[in-house]
């Protein structure tokens, strides 16, 4: 047996100094910022730049009062750092914040309030909303409480997946929305572990990585009130709107009324990556739930409001991201919150990745103005921790900055590529004048990417802000009166075509078109070379009734109807034959764009157009028929050949096929004009086409085919 | 608070009785239980809950403790574990770690 060098160190400063209010303590360690679990205590440590003194405030869990308060001595201050580390405490059962007193010579750009509790901006869990939708008591002084946490999950040798990005197929989805409605079956309905229980569902489907829309600790009941028309209640359903960044939302969790969701959200991580599906999650850094001068103080603004916050010349906060106030991202110390938040997330949490909700903003300077190499996006590109992580743009803010395509990028973060949702938005509903920029957007927007890669480019036609597929078919205008705003919020420009009536109907024809526009929608998507991203329920055709911004609706508006699995079986069945199709041809998802070329050898260019006549594409303006051919290998390493035509005019055409080598035939593998089950096959098992030199495309229609070796008989 | 454990050891299965409240302040006579039945050669580690009257969550964070502690070949198993109890174990995922069982395995 091997000796093993051993040490106890559990002695070194595990022992009191001092007492405060009763409790031993001794001076703290500064670093990590924070609450952590010590040997014999607890050691808490809180930054501000310019606090005179700060007071630590315990509470037993759920009491109205603080059992203790612990003023910090000033002698255990370092630099701008208050430390202190409390033996004994019931770790489990307590509750704890801090009250921060100002300097005597008050700055007009400081909110120190030291009537106030403030949260840690470095918990790891909060109490207070424990319970989704549980009506808040609104005279808690200390509403969201910080809670000391633990680090004993057992990940049983989990790592995060590292799936290529080439590979991932990405679907957006809401938490609670997911699994809410009765519909779902499950038995924790509307939390993550309800979540896994879909875990199969999606696996079939096909995806591989899902982007979880915010699950940071909020308040679902921010800015809550009652629709004066309807009675209902409106909540923050998204939670765009971040109270404990460290956090995960404790009432997205069954064991949150335990304190038990970081292992809840632990499990459901673990659970995921065992089924081989990454988690992306989708965080708000732009801002916080602190909103403006009338909000809310909760931490940042009673603890260093000049610091954590963008602050115009006058003191009021700068309001770039439309919701009251703007995290001051590139100060040094928030860049380092920031990166150490994400930091923790990747390795406690295990996450694959972040989609960053306005991003633009983390572009932006203390003033406001862009930067032309902002040091908190370069950070994130290079740091070591977050090397394996997705880094996703949302590329734009609500000040007007919209940087899709010149995101500060440092050739690692990759968009949601919004020209790329517009411009096949308006193809799809038969604009004129789009047929180039479609193209560009079918291989990978190289106008945008080309020296970052066709993966920098995320696909979307539908993400949870907008119209969904359905209502992108079904809805001319946004319908967005049960949010209570005489439907003046959500976006204006939809790109959207009822295809002849606004809303349901029952004329057969309407919803035939719908359908196959819908079916369309994903033929081009899933077909499109980046990292194609799907809308949650839109496998199904979900509808949201026309609204178009349902943030505040929790409710059958905004849950998965599960019915539709079954009711609307052909149109899951199209989408999983199609995401299968793009994993079994890996000319459809290539790192690098294609450029007409033929890297592969097989005597076609990688890319080339067609249409009425095969190599004769009508870039025209009034054109709305296209056809790509895509050449080079199958997942076998075959040569294989994919052609793609997609007609947006309201006639039939048919088309010229490009001629494929000796020994190779077009088989079809989706036709969308066609009646289920015609309208799309398995993959490798598509018929062969009776007519080899032609194809009828019909009105508003796609067609895939496949160009490959006749299977032996 | 009164919390108490027994351990009795009959061959390689030790069994801890649990009676009481199990929670962060008691957590530790828990652990130091575990501790002692890591002692020796144990095949099968027995925690008999039917006179466990409460469960924190620090108390499940015992469990997890035990699991880490006891080495990967040991099956533990949770004898009239509630159904609280036994809900939550499965809502974090630490089912795969436990067997669950109505009476002490003979």
């Amino acid at each position: 047996m091997t000796d093993v060098i051993r040490a106890d160190l559990d002695w070194v400063d595990s022992f009191p100094t001092q007492q405060v209010a009763g409790y031993d303590v001794r001076p703290g360690r500064t670093m990590p910022f924070g609450a952590t679990l010590v040997s014999g205590g607890v050691n808490f440590s809180i930054y501000s730049s310019a606090a005179k003194a700060v007071t630590l405030v315990l509470f037993k869990q759920g009491e109205p009062e603080p059992v203790a308060e612990l003023p910090i001595p000033d002698e255990f201050r370092i630099g701008s750092v208050w430390s202190m580390t409390v033996f004994n405490l019931d770790y489990e059962g307590i509750e704890y914040g801090y009250r921060v007193y100002g300097p005597s010579e008050v700055d007009f750009r400081d909110r120190f309030d030291h009537t106030q509790i403030l949260a840690d901006p470095y918990a790891r869990a909060f109490s207070g909303r424990n319970e989704w939708g549980q009506e808040p008591d609104r005279s808690n002084i200390y509403p969201y409480r910080s809670r000391l946490t633990f680090e004993d999950f057992d990940w049983e040798g989990d790592q995060p997946l590292r799936i290529p990005s080439v590979d991932l197929v990405i679907y957006e989805l809401h938490v609670r929305g997911f699994t809410r409605d009765p519909s779902s079956g499950v038995a924790q309905p509307g939390t993550y572990a309800g979540l896994i229980e879909k875990i199969p569902y999606l696996k079939e489907l096909g995806v591989n990585c899902v982007e979880l829309m915010p699950v940071f600790e909020f308040d679902e009941f921010e800015n809550s009130r009652i629709n004066a028309e309807t009675g209902e209640r409106l909540y923050n359903f998204w939670g765009y709107s971040t109270v404990g960044f460290f956090a995960p939302k404790a009432g997205y969790a069954a064991t949150g009324k335990f304190g038990m969701q970081r292992d809840e959200f632990k499990n459901l991580v673990k659970e995921f990556h065992k089924a081989g599906i990454e988690v992306v999650l989708d965080v708000v850094f732009n801002h916080t739930a602190e909103g403006n001068e009338y909000g809310p103080t909760i931490h940042f603004r009673g603890l260093d409001n000049r610091t954590y916050y963008m602050l115009t010349p006058e003191g009021f906060y700068y309001n770039f991201s439309g919701t009251g106030n703007t995290l001051n991202c590139n100060s040094p110390i928030v860049r380092e919150y920031v990166l150490s938040c994400l930091r923790f997330w990747a390795s406690e949490y295990h996450v694959d990745g972040f989609r960053f909700d306005l991003a633009a903003i983390l572009g932006r300077g203390p003033d406001g103005a862009p930067l032309e190499n902002p040091p908190l996006l370069e950070s994130m590109a290079f740091d070591p921790v977050l090397t394996d992580c997705l880094l996703i743009a949302e590329a734009w803010d609500a000040g007007g900055l919209y940087q899709v395509g010149s995101f500060p990028n440092y050739r690692r973060w990759s968009e949601w590529n919004g020209k790329y949702r517009d411009t096949v938005r308006k193809w799809i509903k038969g604009d004129e004048g789009v047929v180039g920029d479609l193209a560009t957007r079918l291989v990978g927007s190289p106008d945008l990417y080309w020296a970052r890669g066709a993966c920098s480019s995320i696909n979307f036609i539908t993400c949870h802000d907008g119209f969904n597929l359905a209502d992108m078919v079904s809805y001319n205008d946004k319908h967005n009166e049960a949010n209570g705003e005489h439907n003046n919020d959500g976006a204006n420009d939809n790109n959207s075509w009822n295809c002849g009536a606004e809303g349901p109907t029952d004329d057969p024809e309407i919803l035939r078109t719908r359908t196959r526009q819908m079916k369309n929608a994903m033929v081009l998507l899933l077909t499109s070379q980046g990292v194609p991203m799907i809308l949650a329920g839109d496998e199904v055709a979900r509808t949201q009734h026309g609204n178009n911004n349902a943030y505040c609706h929790d409710s059958e508006l905004t849950w998965m109807d599960w019915n539709l699995v079954d009711e609307n079986q052909e149109m899951l069945r199209f989408v999983s034959n199609m995401i299968a199709f793009r994993k079994a041809h890996p000319s459809l998802r290539e790192g690098h764009h294609p450029h007409g070329g033929d890297p592969v050898g097989c005597g076609y260019p990688d890319v080339s157009w067609h249409g009425i006549r095969a190599w004769q594409p009508d870039w025209s303006p009034q054109s709305r028929l296209i056809a790509m051919m895509r050449n080079g290998h199958n997942i076998e390493g075959d040569d294989n050949h994919v052609y793609v035509a997609s007609n947006t005019h309201w006639e039939d055409h048919r088309l010229e096929l490009p001629g494929l080598p000796d020994g190779m035939r077009w088989h079809l593998f989706a036709d969308t004009a066609a009646e289920a089950p015609a309208d799309v096959a398995v993959p490798g098992r598509e018929p062969v086409l009776a007519d080899q030199h032609g194809i009828s495309v019909g009105a508003r229609s796609s067609v895939v085919l496949v160009g490959r070796a006749v299977a032996p008989s | 608070m009164s919390f108490t454990t027994t351990l009795t050891r009959s061959g390689n299965t030790v069994i801890i009785t649990l009676v009481g409240e199990l929670d962060a302040t008691t957590a530790v006579a828990f652990r130091q239980e575990v501790d002692r039945a890591a002692e020796g050669d144990v095949e099968t580690l027995v925690l008999d809950m039917k006179d466990l009257t409460y469960l924190s969550s620090a108390g499940l964070r015992g469990l997890v403790f035990a699991k880490q502690k006891m080495s990967d070949g040991v099956k533990i198993v949770l004898v009239k574990a509630s159904d609280e109890v036994e809900r939550t174990i499965r809502m974090v995922g630490f089912h795969h770690s436990v067997v669950f069982s109505d009476h002490v395995p003979g």
